[in-house]
């Protein structure tokens, strides 16, 4: 797999990887394009959480038997695999969640009720997905506090100069995508990170779609919190992970209180625990953490470099094919983007084109993609999406472009 | 194909193209909003009701071609149908949309053309959306239809 040292990817061998890229939808090879709402699993972590059942299933941090003592060290292995993965300093900084959702909600809630108060202002951008917007909205209507929001281009980029404007002393967070879900934009987030640290402030990356396909490194983009989706990586469903700077973790509240996040508890007052288990109330999902450590070291395996440039060489031929098309408009043309392909066709509808495609086994999201207002800023109730992720080819691109033509000879 | 051409009749994608009964009446009696949070479709649905029966329909809203002509098509059915034509009509509808029951073709005309959306599951919601507010038009609901 490797040519002058460099990782390149053998698609069709990693395509092996996926149990459900094998099957077929109504008589035809699926083509899967909704990488961006969830992405497939390969084999080894649907078996990394069937072993976990079938092997060493137990509660973790209580028991004294055997398979307890095993269910830890699985769960707190995948923890440290996650640290590394994203090169961060400590396990103390990796906190798991449900997923990105929990995980920006936890900060609003923990950092932000410790940190909010009326007259403060959150920095979010126009390109956010529904979960770094209302958890936000949701603390800024409690605390008093507002919500500024950088404003987009056409092209679907942030525009920094107005950014810079935002930014006052009155900014307590930064909170912004690293990769648009909706547009494929990558977020120029070391610039926007060093901006907010010349002020002091804190910024929190909502990372859900950038994992999957890049190479993301907490220490040397220096963010404060950054987000993940187990799901949208590869991993299981309901699983996911708060980084952020201890220092920061280590002032913040606790969030949910119950059992695992204490020392010690009494009616007089309780103990909290250290990090990251301050956190971790309750009893945890521990199948799916272990399924998100497999799922990072596949992509360990297969090398997020070898990712990121299949994936741009899809973006590359997807945009070309879609350009060429007549009655095609592609929707966020940034200078850099993620693989996908935000489009409408001509006199049909995105839902319309979503069942027509999928009658072709071609699976994309025609929809607003929790990013309502991207869609208002294009003045669309709705885009179709295509969203790649490593394990798709060129082929399956081509019959996107014959499917969509299939649905403009039927709505002709 | 074949399931498409049933789902995507001719008929069907004429009203979706170029839908009739299109706006808002002024000093309409009865009116309702639908709206369909998966989709993002909307509608505004207007009803001038003369004693007991229906004389005008309009509607406006954005939508797929599906919600488009079954919010076209059943405004057309309704003009000069007493309302307690208008809710069995309804039903019949819901039950060919959903496929829970197979009405006689007789009794829905040309909304019959609607019957190849049961094998869509995912589109069933933008069948019935314009049916739904109808429904909670004449029933003098003043809560905004939702499909979810
Ligand atoms: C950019 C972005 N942020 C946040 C989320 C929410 O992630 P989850 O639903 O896994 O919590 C998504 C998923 O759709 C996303 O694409």
């Amino acid at each position: 797999m490797s040519t002058n040292g460099e990782q390149t990817l053998d698609v069709e061998a990693v395509r092996k990887d996926f149990p459900v890229l094998q099957r077929t939808v109504y008589d035809r090879p699926l083509v899967y394009l909704d990488n961006a709402a969830t992405s497939q699993k390969p084999r080894c972590v649907i078996d990394a959480v069937s072993r976990y059942y079938e092997e060493i299933n137990s509660n973790v941090h209580r028991g004294v038997h055997r398979l307890s003592m095993d269910a830890t060290s699985a769960y707190e292995g995948a923890r440290e695999k996650v640290q590394r993965f994203l090169n961060a300093r400590s396990t103390k900084e990796i906190v798991w969640t449900r997923g990105t959702t929990e995980s920006i909600n936890l900060v609003a809630q923990s950092f932000g009720r410790s940190q909010i108060h009326a007259g403060d202002e959150i920095i979010i951008s126009h390109l956010e997905h529904h979960s770094n917007i209302v958890p936000w909205q949701l603390l800024c209507e409690e605390r008093g506090a507002s919500l500024k929001v950088i404003p987009m281009s056409e092209r679907g980029e942030i525009l920094l100069d107005a950014y810079e404007e935002l930014l006052s002393e009155r900014t307590k967070i930064v909170a912004i995508g690293h990769v648009s879900n909706a547009l494929g934009t990558v977020n120029p987030v070391e610039h926007i990170i060093q901006r907010a640290h010349a002020r002091g402030i804190p910024v929190l990356l909502d990372g859900a779609q950038a994992a999957p396909h890049m190479k993301v490194d907490v220490q040397v983009l220096d963010c404060d919190f950054y987000t993940l989706s187990g799901h949208k990586m590869f991993g299981p469903t309901g699983i996911g992970a708060l980084y952020g700077k201890e220092a920061l973790l280590e002032r913040m509240p606790p969030w949910h209180g119950g059992g695992d996040m204490i020392k010690s508890v009494s009616f007089e007052g309780t103990v909290f625990n250290d990090l990251p288990y301050k956190f971790e109330a309750g009893t945890p999902d521990i199948a799916g953490a272990v399924g998100m450590g497999a799922a990072v070291d596949y992509l360990d395996q297969v090398g997020l470099d070898a990712v990121s440039a299949w994936e741009a060489e899809l973006l590359t031929y997807g945009t070309a094919l879609l350009d060429a098309m007549d009655g095609v408009r592609i929707f966020g043309t940034a200078e850099h983007k993620a693989a996908v392909i935000s489009f409408e066709v001509d006199g049909i509808h995105p839902h319309d084109l979503g069942t027509v495609l999928d009658r072709e086994g071609v699976a994309i999201r025609a929809g607003h993609h929790c990013a309502q207002p991207v869609m208002q800023f294009y003045g669309v109730p709705a885009t179709a999406r295509a969203s790649m992720a490593f394990y798709n080819t060129k082929a399956e691109l081509d019959t996107l472009v014959v499917a969509i033509n299939k649905a403009q000879e039927l709505f002709a | 194909m074949d399931e498409l051409r049933d789902l995507y009749q001719e008929m069907i994608l004429d009203h979706g193209k170029r839908p009739r009964n299109q706006g808002r009446i002024e000093a309409s009696t009865h009116e309702a909003d639908g709206h369909n949070p998966l989709c993002g479709d909307v509608l505004h649905l207007t009803l001038t009701v003369d004693g007991d029966t229906v004389t005008d329909a309009r509607f406006e809203g954005e939508g797929c071609a599906i919600s488009t002509a079954s919010a076209s098509m059943m405004t057309d059915a309704v003009k000069g149908k007493n309302l307690g034509e208008v809710k069995r009509l309804v039903d019949t509808f819901i039950g060919l949309a959903t496929g829970e029951s197979s009405p006689d073709p007789n009794e829905l005309g040309k909304l019959a053309v609607f019957s190849g959306v049961s094998e869509f599951p995912a589109r069933v919601k933008c069948a019935t959306l314009s049916w739904r507010t109808v429904e909670a038009a004449i029933s003098g609901s003043d809560e905004p239809i939702t499909t979810e």
